[in-house]
């Protein structure tokens, strides 16, 4: 049964699953000595992945209703699960996001798997279906069931194919997540039964979910345990240990989608259901979590700045960006929202490029130590470039896509507190220093390593994951609002639930002058006070 | 015509695209060309507008707006250019002044491996300038604003090999981050204030109300702070002389004409805010006067020809701000525009010289430092050998050091009148004293340099020659523009009508109107202080004269005075900055790391320990005693707590068997329910 689906076909499965189902295929039907031929496949299933998504971009109409493309028919019908699958503006952004940076991940994979080649697609193409249904599924049942899926092609991604600790580091990414699964697990039974407690209904849809106000000490617990489920996704201070550690042991790719898109989900969930399920628990809770975000902002920050290797300074650069996302989103208000969102894809794409750039130089050289570059950007002009372009736009430089994200979501904090804002402005210069200090030491002075006076420049295939990168981060960052306008309808509803009266004061866009001046009616007399 | 003032800005911008993608292609003389030809049309524009908008029908307070698309849909905020009076000269400086420097540049990187990457720079730094000086409003002037941040950190690192380039560019870049910070800060409250950003909807809400202080003080203050770091004023000026890494033509454009003057610009620009605001007024002034005498005093006995101009600039901008901060915001303006004209040449001369002495020190096998040969203890009497070079470099000097009737003396005096006629009697005396002080460095600048014997090597000067036309032909343009740019604005005491005030108030004061004019006191006290700061000027010309005139030898005399040591170098402010702010970071990042890895990490593994621990307990004492749905709870535990490393097999039994507890819970809740 379709809602809202102009297609009138289940566009939204077909993008969920269909790297499912590439997968499968090349699980069975391809040999596993055939190496080059699951590269070929499974680079054109993601590239088909991609194309396929594309339709939602066009096909959405921004002004109308918030979700879009919708599914849903009976799965468990005793329990009342449903799979109930819609899209929104914020989904629309992310699900195309993942389908990018699934490509351009598979893609960056080319030379660096050689071992267990099939088994490597396999798992990223299923990871990709398991990320694409969390942003999709609307049926709080099926988003938990994706929502495990994905946890474990992750798992062995890092644990296979990562660097010398990759144990240590896809033992304590699952752990985590898997505690943080347990307890989300438990807040969203307890919304089932106290949705139930009200009005006799079982149901995970979450929009019938939301209908039911609940009390405020149930909601205060159920947005604790949502809070440890997300923050450590996403990850927020002080639960964030997990991700230096995966990110430096991780494979490249596994670091883009890492970076990319899993650290979204937590943040995403906030946004679809932390927020939205609990308004009074999430504006009671607004102090402390803004102020974790802070410290998170400049601690990640402080800390990326003395790091030696390169991986673990990108990796601490995400914990304070995604600190910057946090504070926007909890800052309940629309600019904050609409730059907390934004930014989620910007930071998606800056820090997925500063990965694939990171990559290209480790297959090269082995090593990620910082201190073993030095003036390369002599042998390597093109990447020096395009490691600018992207270092600029993860440091927020006007014009980048960066700035947009940034600049939204400190204006709404300020609207908030000016404390909070004043705070996390210190983050952009320290994220100017890390990265700047960063690129010094790897790009500039004199070129006086033996090994590095050899090193090649991006190649063609290098290039086709790079550029479409680096082309967004400008289109945003020069012309944001086909970005933002899709956002525009869902953050009004979310404000609208969370903080009505901020709500009623935001700007709204002018009506035409008649219809104001019938809503207002006649002229008002000036008055002097 | 209107419809083309999007072009001015773009098509510099169109410029560094193509050659920073296509520039090694094209080769040479098509990239050259292209970056001298992009700024060319847009000075053409802006001429045009000049003359058929301003100097015809509209007048002064003539307003060209052009909005291209709406930018950020949920503030208001439009991607719009405005051009008024004050944009219009900041236009004329930019794209003139810029041409020249670009002219010049084609001679002077003829030879540098990354011609065509310096005019991608050079032309997307211009493209950034002028969005900074056409936005119609702030945050459009922001983004103009970290623009011209990010091509000056590109551009002073642009010979990256040299490691003091590199640690230069991004010490720009972080100082004026910090300035940043605060500018940020006042367009967020700008926006929570007013409701939009744009400058004419700001300074007209303010000139509509009463409001006075308060929150205006707070924008005022935070503006203020971004200007000191992209203007280079105290505390936030010390990036400013290290920018000398930079290619010279960089130094004139970027680090004298233009950028660093945008503070100014954004100050005069929110004249109506900061008339308001008489406490970030007094600030201004305060920090400008202190900062004109400060740079001043440490440029007395710098050796290094581009530290000196660098320091002078420095001084120079101390000056606009007092203007600016006594409520002359046109005599500011008027500054900044012949200040651009003489620190152009200045800069551009001292590039010629470098230029020449490095030629001459590789013609003749020589391979001193790149430092030694901007050392004026190794010039002198270089006026014989380019002559074109050194007179223009002593008009402008004369322009700079404040003798009448060239450029420098109308602007400068008339920022010290406005000072003196507000009662702002200290500042003034300071400001006059850093004029005797300008004149002195730079007359002992001009004699170190150009006059003597040279002290470079015999060897050495045989090779000494003039510059390539390329090069002299832009110094001489811009020395006749010292000599004639202050006509424009001859003050009422010497009989002109002071035209740059008249000019730029409309835009300045954003259609209210300025102060009360302050009741005229007698010409014969404005009199006074003119002889008395021509006086000044003649003396430090005078005393340079005496002291430098057979060498440079007397200051060697000094190497024993402590105060010497000081100002040579420049207050030891660097180290300052190094052993507090900089060091504090680093070992902050240290010792969060640490932190990090010891007590977050730690509680993380810890608490891991802990469970295998009282898994191992449980285990124990289970073993034996419960039934075998009990083991297998027990068995999770010591699962789930085995190390790490022995964990993994365990792990998806573990893992499932959670689900399935999880689902049995469900279930048993269901049934209980129903």
């Amino acid at each position: 049964m379709f809602e809202n689906n102009p297609f009138n076909f289940p566009i939204l499965s077909l993008v969920v699953f269909f790297p499912a189902i590439a997968a499968l295929f090349i699980l069975f039907f391809v040999k596993k000595t055939d190496e080059d031929r699951v590269r070929w496949l499974a680079n054109g299933a993601a590239l088909i992945g991609f194309l396929i998504s594309l339709p939602l971009w066009f096909a959405f109409d921004a002004a109308g209703p918030q979700f879009q493309f919708g599914e849903r028919y009976e799965w468990i019908p005793s329990i009342g699960v449903e799979y109930n699958l819609g899209l929104d503006g914020i989904s629309l952004l992310l699900v195309l996001m993942t389908t990018l940076l699934g490509f351009i991940a598979i893609l960056s994979s080319w030379k660096a798997v050689t071992e267990r080649v099939k088994q490597y697609y396999v798992f990223l193409l299923l990871l990709q279906t398991g990320m694409l249904g969390v942003f999709v599924a609307l049926d709080f049942f099926l988003f938990y069931v994706f929502w495990e899926v994905m946890l474990v092609p992750m798992y062995f991604l890092i644990g296979v194919w990562g660097g010398p600790r990759k144990l240590y580091a896809a033992i304590k990414f699952f752990l985590y997540t898997l505690v943080g699964s347990v307890l989300m697990l438990l807040g969203i039974l307890a919304l089932y039964f106290a949705h139930h407690g009200a009005t006799g209904e079982y149901t995970f849809d979450l929009l019938r979910l939301m209908e039911t106000s609940y009390a405020s000490g149930l909601q205060f617990w159920v947005f604790l345990a949502f809070f440890i489920g997300f923050a450590i996704k996403v990850p927020m201070f002080p639960f964030h240990t997990w991700l230096p550690d995966a990110h430096v042991e991780a494979p490249t790719a596994g670091s883009v989608i890492l970076a990319g898109v899993l650290l979204k989900m937590g943040t995403y969930g906030f946004v679809r259901f932390s927020i939205p399920l609990l308004p009074e628990a999430s504006r009671e809770a607004v102090w402390w979590v803004a102020t974790l975000a802070i410290i998170g902002i400049i601690y990640g920050a402080l800390v990326a700045l003395v790091q030696k290797d390169w991986k673990s300074l990108v990796a601490y650069s995400s914990v304070s960006h995604l600190g910057f996302v946090m504070l926007g989103v909890f800052a309940l208000n629309t600019l904050g929202l609409e730059g907390g969102i934004l930014q989620m894809i910007n930071h998606g794409l800056s820090t997925g490029g500063l990965f694939l750039l990171v990559g290209i130089m480790y297959e090269q050289r082995h090593t990620r130590d910082i201190a073993a570059y030095g003036g390369i950007a002599k042998v390597v002009p093109k990447y020096a470039a395009l490691f600018l372009i992207i270092a600029l736009a993860s440091m927020g430089l006007p014009m980048l896509n960066g700035f947009i994200g940034e600049f939204l979501i400190l204006q709404g904090v300020f609207q908030v507190d000016w404390v909070y804002a004043a705070f996390a402005v210190s983050g952009i210069v320290l994220g100017a220093a890390y990265l700047l200090w960063l690129y010094q030491r790897v790009m500039f002075g004199k070129l006086d390593k033996e090994e590095n006076k050899s090193l090649a420049d991006v190649t063609s295939r290098e290039n086709a994951t790079l550029v479409p990168i680096v082309a967004l981060c400008i289109f945003i960052g020069v012309y944001p609002k086909p970005f933002l306008e899709k956002l525009a309808v869902p953050v009004a509803a979310i404000v609208e639930r969370v903080s009505p009266e901020s709500a009623q004061t935001a700007e709204a866009p002018p009506l035409p002058a008649e219809v104001e001046q019938e809503l207002r009616g006649p002229a008002p007399v000036p008055s002097d006070d | 015509m209107n419809s083309l003032l999007w072009l001015i800005p773009v098509l510099p911008g169109v410029g560094a695209a193509i050659n920073g993608l296509f520039g090694k292609r094209l080769g040479k003389r098509l990239s050259g060309l292209l970056a001298c030809g992009s700024v060319a049309a847009s000075f053409l524009i802006a001429l045009g507008f000049f003359f058929t908008v301003f100097l015809a029908e509209g007048g002064a307070s003539a307003r060209v707006e052009q909005s291209l698309f709406s930018w950020i849909p949920s503030m208001g905020v439009d991607w719009a250019y405005r051009l008024d009076s004050l944009s219009m000269v900041m236009t004329l400086v930019v794209t003139g002044i810029g041409l020249l420097i670009h002219i010049y540049s084609l001679g002077y990187m003829s030879h540098d491996a990354g011609f065509s990457r310096f005019f991608s720079y050079l032309n997307l730094f211009t493209f950034f300038m002028l969005n900074l000086v056409l936005g119609a409003n702030m945050l459009l002037l922001f983004i103009g604003w970290e623009g011209v941040g990010l091509c000056s950190y590109l551009l002073i690192g642009f010979w990256f090999e040299r490691p003091a380039a590199a640690q230069a560019g991004k010490k720009a870049f972080i100082v004026n981050r910090i300035g940043d910070a605060g500018f940020i800060m006042a367009v967020f409250l700008t926006f929570v204030t007013f409701g939009t950003l744009d400058f004419y909807g700001v300074m007209g809400q303010i000139s509509a109300s009463e409001m006075h202080g308060g929150v205006l003080t707070a924008i005022g203050v935070l503006l203020f702070v971004g200007a000191a770091g992209k203007s280079a004023q105290i505390p936030l000026y010390v990036w400013l002389p290290d920018a000398m890494e930079g290619p010279t033509p960089v130094s004139a454009l970027i680090h004298a004409a233009t950028m660093v003057t945008a503070g100014v610009y954004m100050v005069a620009r929110s004249g109506v805010l900061f008339s308001h605001a008489p406490a970030a007024m007094a600030l201004v002034a305060t920090v400008g006067a202190l900062t004109a005498i400060f740079a001043a005093s440490i440029a007395l006995f710098q050796n290094d020809i581009k530290k000196v101009l660098a320091y002078s600039t420095v001084s120079q901008l101390g000056y606009m701000f007092l203007g600016a901060g006594v409520g002359a915001f046109a005599a500011a303006i008027f500054h900044l525009m012949t200040h651009a004209f003489f620190k152009a040449c200045l800069f551009l001369g001292s590039g010629s010289v470098i230029h020449t002495m490095e030629h001459a020190e590789h013609a003749s096998g020589g391979h001193r430092h790149y430092t030694e040969m901007q050392d004026m203890r190794n010039m002198g009497g270089l006026a014989r050998y380019m002559p074109r070079t050194a007179y223009t470099f002593m008009i402008a000097t004369v322009a700079i050091a404040g003798i009448p009737p060239l450029a420098g003396f109308f602007s400068k005096d008339e920022i010290l009148w406005k000072t003196f006629e507000g009662g702002h009697f200290a500042l003034w005396a300071l400001a006059a004293a850093a004029a005797a002080m300008t004149a002195f460095y730079m007359s002992r600048q001009v004699i170190m340099t150009f006059w003597g014997d040279f002290r470079g090597g015999a060897a050495m000067e045989k090779h000494l020659h003039e510059s390539a036309p390329s090069m002299t032909v832009p110094l001489i343009i811009l020395a006749a523009g010292s000599v004639v740019a202050g006509f424009v604005g001859v003050p009422a005491a010497l009989g002109g009508a002071n035209r740059i005030e008249h000019f730029l108030e409309p835009a300045i004061y954003a259609g209210g109107h300025g102060p009360a004019p302050i009741p005229h006191a007698s010409y014969a006290v404005e009199y006074a202080l003119m002889a008395l700061s021509v006086a000044l000027a003649a003396a430090g010309i005078f005393y340079a004269y005496r002291r430098y005139w057979t060498g440079p030898t007397r200051d060697s005399a000094l190497a024993g005075s402590r105060a010497y040591r000081t100002l040579l170098n420049k207050y030891y402010v660097d180290e300052i900055y190094d052993a507090t702010a900089v060091r504090g970071t680093v070992r902050g990042g240290e010792g969060l790391f640490r932190f990090d890895q010891k007590v977050v990490d730690g509680a993380v593994n810890g608490s891991a320990s802990l469970t295998r621990l009282s898994g191992d307990l449980s285990d124990l004492s289970d073993q034996n005693l419960v039934d075998r749905a009990v083991n297998l709870v027990a068995e999770i535990l010591a699962a789930a707590s085995t190390r790490f490393r022995r964990l993994q097999t365990g792990l998806f039994q573990n893992y499932a068997l959670l689900m399935l507890f999880a689902v049995v819970l469900l279930a048993g809740a269901l049934t209980l329910w129903s």
